[in-house]
């Protein structure tokens, strides 16, 4: 199942990333799923609540979680997924992330910020039907394709 | 009370997003829920009948962990409820792949 988003929101999201350098940004996606494909309509960011250990972890309150199901529902939209960034990490999906990753079928997304700068931004769909079978399966990005690039030289 | 279903338990709901279930407390509404679609059981509770530790319920705007009363906790027919698993993480720890 690939991931689609626009190319405003794939910015959007890495961009909060480099804001909150050098804690972890974290934020939620709202869209709408096929059997094939999640497609990415609106992006929410969210308060990372561990102020203990921004910079290597984060937790979204659910309170915010419940305004976003709001949010979506009102919209006809749903959660379809999360982001959030590795400040000086790689854009791979840790022990922590998947010890505590519990929205089965929705897609997680790591970008990876280097001394303040987005670099590679992947998404782990989170497989499986229950808790004791969940499973992390990297997914493709898929962007609209580029206006073609005029050099005027 | 109409209980709030989030995205991966809508498999077990008929795709419903939101259930209306009779009930006079939050415990009464989960296990009425549990009944009308018995497939969330596993999702929601351990096998010693206890919600399961990333599940947040909210009463309204409340999280009933917090409530003076629990899951006892009287519920009006107007009221939300909402299933909420957390989300959480962070390159604490390396990549196990």
């Amino acid at each position: 199942m690939t991931l689609k988003l626009s190319n405003p929101l794939y910015r959007e999201l890495r961009a909060h990333g480099e804001e909150t350098y050098p804690h972890e940004c974290c934020g939620i996606l709202l869209g709408s799923a096929d059997g094939s494909e999640i497609t990415v309509q609106r992006l929410l960011r969210a308060g990372n609540t561990r102020t203990d250990s921004a910079h290597n972890r984060y937790n979204i309150a659910p309170q915010e979680l419940i305004s976003a199901q709001r949010e979506a529902r009102q919209a006809g939209l749903e959660i379809v997924g999360f982001y959030h960034s590795h400040p000086d990490h790689p854009a791979q999906w840790s022990a922590t992330d998947f010890a505590e990753a519990h929205w089965l079928g929705c897609a997680y997304v790591i970008t990876a910020v280097e001394q303040g700068r987005a670099t590679v931004t992947n998404s782990f769909l989170l497989a499986g039907t229950r808790e004791e079978d969940k499973s992390f399966r990297p997914q493709s990005i898929v962007l609209p394709s580029s206006a073609p690039h005029l050099d005027s030289d | 009370m109409n209980i709030h279903i989030p995205t991966p338990l809508r498999a077990y709901t008929d795709k419903q997003e939101t259930v209306s279930i009779p009930g006079a407390t939050v415990a009464e509404g989960l296990a009425a829920l549990v009944a009308a679609h018995p497939a969330l059981q596993q999702h929601l509770f351990t096998s010693e009948g206890k919600l399961r530790s990333f599940v947040n319920v909210y009463l309204n705007d409340d999280d009933v962990r917090w409530l003076p009363a629990g899951q006892a906790t009287a519920v009006s027919p107007g009221d939300e409820l909402s299933i909420i698993p957390s989300i959480a993480g962070g390159c604490s720890k390396e990549p196990s792949i």
